[in-house]
């Protein structure tokens, strides 16, 4: 079926109209060899049978509602979504808007992505927020990139703390290729206990920028005030990439003195889907706002003298400034930065709050049971917030593939990125886990031999 | 002081209300860590959830959509969404599937997107498909890197050149720019095609290749456009398609076929991927043979062959000289690849072709209507969409006002100031979703503007006037930067 709502009269009126006889005359600028080529695709479904097709092919997957009790995280978190988030993103009204550029019939739109960067810059500390980015992992590269801006090429080495993200670190080298850079501490064979004062031994007078995670990558949660105090003697910018759920909770990177916060907000309404779209937030300190790539939300007032929102210093971006912009970025993940502006909305300072308590409580309560267990125990000793590193008697790989056998799914298996930790998996826990749950796990375990 | 329509979601907060509350803690309890590694406040808004639900619909209100009328952006392809996109991308087993899982568990997704890949391959004409990159410009990004890896791989250096046509969308030159190419601006000719003459004389040894798109954003299809890959390919660039336009060419013409080395495809423009008042979008990248191998990593592919009692193994494979990963996990899998998934198992080879068809005739139609009234620069039969200028001899009305007047008329403006080498463009795409008495009434609506533009311009300097917020101050926007707020009690410390 198609959405085509021209009857054949009404065609052949418009053809007339047009001055051509049919609708295949409309292209004879077309090289006339390559011209209508038969598509080997499948026929035509009707709305049932597409509804029911892609039930089936969903209905192929165990997912972690239904099928697999979870406890894997490493960058993507099963949280509860409350009801009226997607109630709101279906408003037709919000969905099928296109980028606001017509600010008088898209104040919904404009208002909406300006009180999302206010509580992204509310629950960073930091003083200014974009409309948003792909992904937390390009949010970072984008930070790569303002510091290569800030600094007009003249430093080019970015130290990064391994026990950032490896597919970050991953992309961040991907976006780098052109602009020659210099990458130091990306590097999982270092030692991992070490700490976050062991980078400023590769940070120098060239170093434009250091990328942190907060938690780390193993869930750890150190101050890093130390670091950037260090970092900011050489000069150098710092950029904490953040989780916002444990933002909830623990002292801002803003009050450490981060220049840039950036991070994934997926945890904050957005369903796992399998990887995306999710939601990159980008913060930052004011007098970086004009090399911050990215739309911006600006207040302002209209010719009827009513306080409104347009998109602001516009002059950055691609259609302006072309080949010299800080970035090509063009679309953002808007409906996302509202459904996360709902989902905060809607729980507000006291659901937040209880959000992230549970996610510390469970977190911790499964690592003092799995602690129990001969052969398991914590890898790091460091305070954490809902992610620890789970140490093993045998191959992460096996310990997983013995739980999924158990309707468990477990955590990242750690030895693919990290030579040193071959028998260790990151467990996530969120306020989706109960006790039972929990339980559960350290009784599979328990049997496993 | 302003008037306030409608109050930021933190100035409706009052203290101590609750929204949706979370179930007590079935756990033992254990500490907080050390106070100095602990918040000290928490300066987010409180509601209750029926605050916040008026305060959306309320904000709601204020957008124009496509659900709410005709969208005729020139370059966006504002097509009408199908609902049944929006349910089957909430289909429990695609929401509650973590994008780490292990493949046995995810066949369903990794099916679907393996056959979206040979579908978009099918329709383009292309060798390889990456589904990862999240957005068009993210696309070319990814395409202009590919470009630059295949000169690295043959050791030929010096290639330092894109280039460019003036009519192209402002990330082309952005992406080029994002590897530190220099841009070579090659201009347009009398008829909206690529200026050959031009074009082979900035044709050398230093090109990486060219980024075209085609139909340009003059909504022409180039009347030379094997010529122009020609002299591309002959002095060894590459040719880069930006597929913004596909909706003119389902069924139509494949790029591969024309020739084209590399095309991404914005999910949200040609198959229905709702834009979301700003994404996000979705935008897959295409490939010839001799680019397959620099694809992004990881590809969907078969891991494990059928045999005669299972099903073939999907999986995750890594192209051989991969550029790298473009972002986190695969791509845009939910919102993105799965009601595109929808869009084409609904419409077979035949509906795609129609798609294409229709969106032409409207334009042309469109185009046809307004003749007379307007000038079209560049008349020809267009493709999927045209541009007509937006001004009048002896009068001050400029395309901006007429933009703004036709809110007062219920139609969203067309693309205003896009193409740079029209002036006071307006860039008109109708799309197929658009019926013939919408379209009459919007050629109606420009025809009696333009009368307006002579016999009352006060009226349209001064639009719109029956939206409810007129023009708005963009100078006070840019010179204050009021880019955040806060609540109410913190306002005191924080300005």
């Amino acid at each position: 079926m198609t959405y085509i709502p021209i009857s054949p009269n009404e065609r052949d009126a418009m053809l007339k109209t047009v001055g051509v006889g049919s609708l295949d005359d409309l292209f004879d600028a077309i090289p006339q060899k390559h011209r209508f080529p038969k598509l080997d695709l499948p026929p035509a479904l009707t709305e049932m049978e597409a509804a029911s097709l892609l039930s089936e092919m969903a209905n192929t997957n165990e997912n972690v509602r239904e099928h697999l009790i979870s406890f894997l995280g490493a960058g993507a978190y099963n949280h509860y979504i409350p009801s009226v988030v997607d109630h709101m993103l279906r408003r037709g009204e919000f969905y099928t808007a296109y980028t606001p550029y017509q600010p008088e019939i898209s104040q919904g739109t404009l208002q909406a992505i300006f009180e999302y960067q206010s509580l992204m810059t509310n629950l960073t500390g930091m003083e200014v927020s974009n409309a948003s980015h792909y992904d937390g992992a390009t949010a970072t590269a984008e930070a790569v990139n303002l510091a290569f801006a800030q600094f007009r090429g003249k430093r080019k080495k970015v130290v990064m703390s391994p026990s950032v993200h490896p597919q970050y670190r991953e992309v961040i080298r991907t976006y780098s290729q052109g602009m020659g850079l210099e990458e130091a501490g990306d590097d999982p064979t270092v030692d991992l206990e070490a700490g976050p004062e062991s980078l400023m031994a590769l940070v120098d007078e060239k170093t434009m920028l250091v990328v942190v995670q907060y938690p780390d990558f193993f869930g750890r949660i150190y101050d890093y005030t130390k670091l950037i105090e260090d970092a900011h003697a050489k000069g150098s910018l710092v950029c904490v990439v953040a989780n916002p759920t444990a933002l909830l909770m623990l002292k801002t990177p803003a009050s450490m003195g981060a220049d840039i916060v950036v991070g994934e907000a997926q945890p904050f309404g957005i369903p796992l889907w399998y990887g995306g779209p999710y939601l990159g937030f980008f913060t930052t300190k004011k007098s970086y706002v004009h090399k911050m790539a990215g739309r911006l939300i600006g207040e302002t007032i209209d010719n009827r003298g009513q306080r409104s929102y347009v998109l602001t210093l516009t002059a950055r971006e691609q259609h302006i400034k072309r080949e010299r912009a800080t970035s090509n970025i063009c679309t953002n993940q808007g409906l996302l930065a509202l459904g996360c502006a709902v989902y905060m909305s809607a729980l507000g300072k006291t659901g937040l709050s209880q959000v992230a308590n549970l996610c510390y409580q469970k977190a911790h309560y499964a690592a003092s049971e799995l602690s129990k267990i001969d052969g398991y125990g914590l890898c790091f000793s460091d305070p954490f917030f809902h992610e620890f590193v789970l140490c093993c008697p045998k191959p992460a790989s096996e310990v997983n593939e013995y739980l999924l056998a158990n309707g468990i799914l477990g955590g990242y298996d750690l030895g693919k990125d990290y030579p040193s930790l071959e028998n260790h998996i990151l467990m996530a826990f969120t306020e989706m886990n109960s006790k039972q749950e929990i339980d559960t796990l350290v009784e599979v375990l328990k049997e496993m031999e | 002081m302003p008037t306030i329509l409608e109050p930021t979601i933190f100035e409706l907060s009052s203290p101590g209300r609750t929204g949706v509350t979370m179930p007590a803690s079935d756990v033992p309890h254990t500490d907080l860590p050390n106070e100095n590694l602990l918040r000290s406040d928490l300066p987010l808004p409180e509601l209750a959830e029926v605050d916040v639900v008026r305060h959306y619909m309320k904000l709601s209100k204020f957008n124009y959509s496509v659900d709410d009328g005709f969208y005729p952006l020139g370059s966006c392809t504002m097509k009408y969404n199908p609902k049944i996109n929006e349910d089957t991308c909430r289909l429990p087993g695609f929401l509650y599937t973590h994008p780490l899982q292990p493949i046995e568990t995810v066949q369903g997704n990794l099916v679907l997107m393996f056959e979206l890949q040979e579908w978009l391959k099918e329709i383009s004409g292309f060798a390889g498909m990456t589904l990862q990159p999240a957005a068009g410009a993210h696309g070319e990004f990814t395409g202009v890197l590919m470009m630059a890896a295949y000169h690295k791989s043959r050791g030929d250096s010096k290639r330092t050149k894109m280039l460019i046509p003036d009519a192209a969308h402002g990330t082309n030159p952005a992406s080029a720019g994002m590897l530190g190419m220099s841009v070579v601006t090659i201009p347009s000719d009398a008829r909206g095609n690529v200026d050959l003459k031009a074009l082979a004389a900035a044709c050398d040894d230093t090109v990486v290749g060219m980024m075209v798109t085609n139909p340009n954003t003059l909504g022409m299809f180039d009347e030379h456009m094997e010529e122009v890959i020609k002299l591309v390919k002959d002095c060894g660039g590459l040719m880069y398609g930006d597929g913004a336009n596909l909706n003119a060419l389902l069924g139509i013409v494949r790029p591969g076929d024309l020739g084209f080395d590399v095309m991404h495809f914005n999910l949200h423009k040609t198959f229905s991927v709702p834009h979301g008042g700003g994404g996000p979008g979705s935008g897959p990248v295409g490939v010839s043979q001799r680019l397959v191998d620099f694809l992004p990593s990881p590809l969907v592919g078969i891991v494990e062959e059928a045999d005669e009692n299972t099903a073939p193994l999907y999986g995750f494979v890594t192209p051989k000289n991969s550029i790298g990963r473009m972002k986190a996990f695969h791509g845009h899998f939910g919102g993105g690849l799965v009601r595109a998934y929808t869009y084409i198992s609904m419409h077979g080879p035949d509906g795609l072709k129609d798609i294409s068809q229709y969106a032409v005739l409207n334009a042309n139609y469109l185009q046809a209507k307004l003749r007379g009234t307007y000038t079209i620069p560049y008349d020809r039969i267009c493709m999927h969409e045209f541009v007509a200028e937006g001004q009048f001899a002896g009068s001050d009305v400029r395309a901006l006002d007429i933009a703004k007047r036709l809110m007062d008329y219920n139609f969203h403006p067309p693309t205003n100031y896009f193409p740079l080498i029209v002036h006071e463009a307006l860039m008109i795409e109708p799309t197929e979703t658009e019926n013939k008495d919408t379209l009459d009434r919007f050629a109606d609506a420009l025809i009696k503007i333009a009368e307006e533009a002579k016999t009352q311009p006060e009226l349209l300097h001064d639009a719109p006037h029956i939206t409810p917020f007129g023009r708005m101050d963009e100078v006070k926007a840019a010179r204050e930067l009021v880019l955040c707020c806060w609540l109410p009690e913190n306002y005191e410390t924080l300005t």
